[in-house]
Parts: structure tokens; C-alpha cells; sequence
């Protein structure tokens, strides 16, 4: 089975608020030197897909649109088993929205042949917008099967439980298919060994133009979005906490006298 | 190209409480806009139930396979009404169906989208139509606005009040013929399973109690379970306790979760990580247990306790339970 696994790097999303900036220029979280990671649930995407791999004998490559910067993530996929990474970098990309990115990708995962299965995170860890994996399946016009927890493959399908409100269901689907990935217990990223961390620095990887997938620039790039950010600001949070003191069960005495005066119970 | 339109659900003989949060909004935008406002149906459902809302117009698919939730027929049937009914703006709920839909819908009707909107703002006869959602966890709010029409929304569940009944109206109701083959699903349902244990659902319950990391184990949760069925409430969890399999990730209470807007949220044991607090900033009562007296949930607490949950919650059980019972 080929997987290709489409992976974002954004700036390390657990940063404490206390570091969080915004660039006012370009309405996106500054930079400021803070580490670069794959984006969580991609990281996910990226476990599963190394699983199936071990079960089918499979292929995996991980795929990225974005910056040159991005070469770092790629080479975590590679160490973490990747077979194969590629790095999708024009500066017409700049500015891009969803749609300028899941085009750049899906022409990407046309060079690279045709996949079996597509994978993606269920949402970046910035922006979250839960779009360019569903896109991405349409540009390509394959299946999509969104917030898949688990996937197995059974009689020569594909099984995916995906996660929803009131529990999960269980969808079948043919390859090729595209499925949005949730963390789970059971796709916990592993973590690289030394001696692939050394070996994957060493093994290059191409960066693609647009003119290297067949993209034309004016497809992508910041004119052609369709939403404009008009602004990004702080939250403002009013929030005093009050903290309540002494033995457990004076705490809760307290607590309980305090929410019978809110009245919420 | 003119309208608001929303894809409505009728449940039980009522408007589903998503439709309602999904009209109440498209009301506001009909009014600043001056648009009028339609809404879709899939399958049966009474339309007279959504013009007592101020729908005017109803476009409905009544087709036999669309009588169970599928993605590729829901969206050529979606798609088919939005071609029929050219609305500027497409609401849809920021469920897993919105999840499911919503990118797929846009990209067919090269529409744009702004998903998981907490705010619109639709001043000056129009002129200003803005939309906010939450970014980067959390950590930041961005105002959005659309280049192009029609315009995808998927609003934040539990966000948005549910819209009044604006009284007794009359509607059109308009049927739209869609072809639909079941070959044209390219995905099957084998099975749904239900996981939500306790008899409260989650996001409607006035108490949640939930549980993250510093519970240190599936075992935890039983205390949890208990003080919340003492105050008739549900029990909810952060990505860390869904993460490492300690309770279904149906009970994930966050931004990739759900949202939760009770009277009294109870988080023990949850460090307060911006994706967790994305999904509870509409409690009214936020109270937090952790053993770290650093931990940032304390941030957007309003009362907090320092201690071991294993030393507080059996005597907050006890005291609730003498409260409830006499």
C-alpha cells in the first residue's frame, strides 16, 4: 500500500501563552525563534500510516507545502520510518489560503504517482480551519473519511472508526481514499532513534517549485485567497480565580457554600 | 446570488438544538443583510417547524437514500440545493457533519469558507460583515472576512443562543429532485456505536465534571462518575485522559472535543492547555482541582482548589449528596 502523508510545520503549539506574540504585518503568531514542529495530529496521521506500513508491506511518503523551514519536519518523518519526503516551496505560495495549499499538495501527490491512501491531521495545531484535508480529497476526487481515530484493513478495504459525538462509527472504503486523522491511543507518535535521526539528516530531499508539479502561480498565493484575516488579537480574559484554603474538608466547605450563593447547585 | 441559508435537521419532531444555534445566526444575517433566509431539508421533517423561525423558504431532498447520514450523497444533495437556491451564505453546524461537509461543499461551489465562527458582526446595512474564531488553540481571536460569495460558515457548537420562535408563519416549500444511485457512495456504514455512558449528554448538562493527566489513570474517572451523578451532571475529559485511552474520546471536552457551556464546570486534574479552555469558555462557574498550583487552568478558574483530587472529591461527594438528599 502507498501512503503519502501530508504534514505542516507550525511553531511549537504548547508554548505557554506567556510567549505567544502576534506579528501585527502578518497577522500570524511571530515567530520569535520558538521550535518548529509537525503539527500534532499530523504527527498522528504520520504513526498510523507507519503502522500500516508495517502490516502491508507498504510505502509511506510524507508530503509538505510551506517553507523551506519545513525540510526539519520531513526529515522527523524520515527518521521516524518515512520511506520517502518531499518538500513543495515556491514564494508564489506565500499568502496562500487552504485552497492555494491543498492544490500545491494534490499536485504534488500526482507526481508522486497514485496513492492508495492519503493522510492528513484532523486539524492543524495554528489555524485548526478543518479544511484543506476534505479539499485536498476533493481536488484529487477521492473518498474522504473525516476524524478517523482507527484504521484497519480488512479483506482488502479499508475500515476507518471515525469519532463523533455520541460515540464513533465504523466506515469501509476502497483505496484510494483521503482520511483526517485524531490522536488515539493506539497512534501515539513514536519517537526517532539516534542513529535514525543521524541517517535521515543525511538523505536528501527535493523541494518542488510550482513549475516542478505543473501549478500555475496564479492559482495560489495570497490575491487569490477567498476570506481576508482582518485582524489577530489577544483574547481578553477577565477571569479572577479565587482560591480557596485549608483542609480538604474545610476546601470543600467552602466550595460548597460558594456555589450554593452562585446558585449552580 | 442572494440569501442566508442553513441545512437544517429535524429531530423528534422539533428543530435539532444545532439547527436552532444555525438559525438564530441566519436571522441576524437576513436582518443586517437584508437577504432573505431559506433552509434546507434532507429526508422527511415538518418545514412549518422551521418557519416558525422566520425560515421563508424550505428546498427539500426527499430521497430514500439519504434517510441515513452519508457523506457523498448528503454533499450531491447539498450541493444540488445551493445550486437551485444560488444563497451568498451557507450555514452549517460545526458538528462532525459540519466537519464532514463543509470544506467539500465549498470547494464545489468554489465557495469560501470560515469555519468554527464564535462571532458575526454584520453592521452598516451590511457593509461590514465580519466573522471571529478562535486561533492558535485558543491563545488568539481573528476577525474574517469574505472576498468572495457564496461563503461557507460552519459556526462553534454551543456558541450561539438558539433562535426564537418568531410565531405562527407561513413558508414555501420547494422540492428539488436529486438523482442519486447508492453506487454514487463511495463510503459504507458498518456500524455506529454509542459510547456516552452516563444519562446526561455532555453538551447539554447544567454540571460537567471532567477529568485530565492528573487523575494519573483510568481509575480516577470513578470518583468522577460518581460526583457527577450526585449533581446530575455528565462527565467530561481533556485530550491528555481521551489521548492515552483512559475514557472514549466521545467524552473529549475541547477545541478538537466538544464544547460544553454549563452552569458549573468541575475540571480536576487538567492542566488548562489553550485547546482544553477552547472548548469550555462558555461555563458560567469554572471550578478547578490540581495538585499544581501553576497550573494555567487556574487562569480562567473562578474558584480553585490546590490539593490531591483523591483527598477532596470523596468529602465534596459526601456534602453533595447530604445537599441533594435532604
Amino acid at each position: 500500500m502507498r501512503i503519502v502523508v501530508s504534514v505542516k510545520q507550525i511553531i511549537d503549539p504548547e508554548l505557554p501563552s506567556s510567549q505567544f506574540k502576534i506579528d501585527p504585518g502578518t497577522k500570524r503568531q511571530q515567530p520569535d525563534g520558538h521550535p518548529l514542529v509537525i503539527s500534532p495530529y499530523d504527527e498522528n496521521a504520520l504513526e498510523l500510516a507507519l503502522q500500516l506500513k508495517a502490516q502491508t508491506s507498504g510505502h509511506v511518503t510524507v508530503l509538505s507545502a510551506g517553507q523551506s523551514s519545513a525540510v526539519s519536519a520531513l526529515r522527523k518523518g524520515l527518521a521516524m520510518g518515512a520511506d520517502e519526503a518531499a518538500l513543495i516551496s515556491d514564494p508564489a505560495l506565500e499568502g496562500s489560503d487552504a485552497f492555494g495549499i491543498a492544490a500545491a499538495l494534490a499536485h504534488g501527490i500526482q507526481k508522486l504517482g497514485s496513492p492508495d491512501l492519503v493522510l492528513c491531521g484532523c486539524e492543524s495545531g495554528d489555524w485548526a480551519d478543518r479544511i484543506v484535508g476534505p479539499i485536498l480529497a476533493e481536488a484529487l476526487g477521492i473518498p474522504c473519511i473525516t476524524y478517523v481515530a482507527r484504521v484497519e484493513k480488512q479483506n482488502g478495504r479499508l475500515q476507518a472508526q471515525r469519532v463523533v459525538e455520541e460515540g464513533y462509527e465504523i466506515w469501509e472504503v476502497t483505496s484510494p481514499a483521503l482520511l483526517t486523522i485524531l490522536s488515539h491511543e493506539l497512534n501515539v507518535p513514536r519517537y526517532p532513534k539516534v542513529k535514525d535521526i543521524m541517517a535521515a539528516s543525511r538523505r536528501p530531499i527535493p523541494t518542488w517549485s510550482l513549475s516542478d508539479i505543473g501549478l500555475e502561480a496564479g492559482r495560489i498565493g495570497k490575491a487569490v485567497t477567498r476570506v481576508e484575516i482582518e485582524s489577530l488579537s489577544l483574547p481578553t480574559r477577565e477571569s479572577h480565580c479565587e482560591f480557596l484554603e485549608g483542609e480538604p474538608d474545610e476546601q470543600v466547605a467552602t466550595l460548597i457554600a460558594k456555589l450554593r450563593e452562585k446558585k449552580v447547585i | 446570488m442572494a440569501g442566508i441559508f442553513v441545512l437544517a435537521k429535524i429531530q423528534n419532531g422539533a428543530p435539532s438544538r444545532s439547527t436552532l444555534e444555525l438559525v438564530g445566526s441566519a436571522q441576524k444575517l437576513a436582518t443586517g443583510l437584508q437577504e432573505p433566509l431559506s433552509a434546507g431539508l434532507l429526508g422527511q421533517g415538518d418545514a412549518a417547524l422551521l418557519y416558525a423561525y422566520g425560515v421563508e423558504t424550505v428546498y427539500r431532498v426527499d430521497h430514500s437514500l439519504l434517510k441515513e447520514y452519508q457523506a457523498d450523497l448528503y454533499l450531491l444533495a447539498l450541493d444540488r440545493i445551493a445550486r437551485t437556491a444560488e444563497p451568498r451564505i451557507i450555514l452549517l453546524p460545526g458538528d462532525s457533519l459540519g466537519r464532514d461537509l463543509a470544506a467539500r461543499v465549498a470547494f464545489r461551489l468554489e465557495a469560501g469558507i470560515i469555519t468554527e465562527v464564535v462571532d458575526i458582526d454584520v453592521d452598516g446595512g451590511g457593509k461590514n460583515l465580519r466573522f471571529t474564531r478562535q486561533a492558535y488553540g485558543g491563545k488568539a481571536v481573528s476577525a474574517i472576512v469574505p472576498k468572495v460569495f457564496p461563503l461557507v460558515v460552519t459556526l462553534k457548537p454551543r456558541t450561539f443562543d438558539p433562535a426564537a420562535r418568531a410565531g405562527d408563519r407561513s413558508g414555501t416549500e420547494i422540492p428539488i429532485e436529486v438523482p442519486l444511485d447508492a453506487a454514487q457512495a463511495r463510503t459504507r456504514l458498518v456500524k455506529r456505536v454509542q459510547e456516552e455512558t452516563t444519562g446526561v449528554k455532555l453538551e447539554d448538562a447544567p454540571v460537567v465534571v471532567s477529568g485530565g493527566r492528573g487523575l494519573g489513570g483510568p481509575e480516577g474517572f470513578n470518583l468522577l462518575v460518581e460526583l457527577a451523578r450526585v449533581l446530575k451532571g455528565a462527565v467530561g475529559a481533556s485530550r491528555a485522559a481521551t489521548d492515552a485511552g483512559w475514557v472514549p474520546s466521545s467524552m473529549q471536552v475541547g477545541q478538537t472535543g466538544k464544547t460544553v457551556s454549563p452552569d458549573l464546570y468541575i475540571a480536576i486534574g487538567i492542566s488548562g492547555a489553550t485547546q482544553h479552555v477552547a472548548g469550555i469558555s462558555g461555563a458560567k462557574t469554572i471550578v478547578a482541582i490540581n495538585a499544581d498550583p501553576e497550573a494555567s487552568i487556574f487562569k480562567v478558574a473562578h474558584l480553585g482548589i490546590v490539593g490531591d483530587y483523591k483527598a477532596i472529591i470523596p468529602p465534596l461527594i459526601a456534602k453533595c449528596r447530604e445537599l441533594v438528599g435532604g
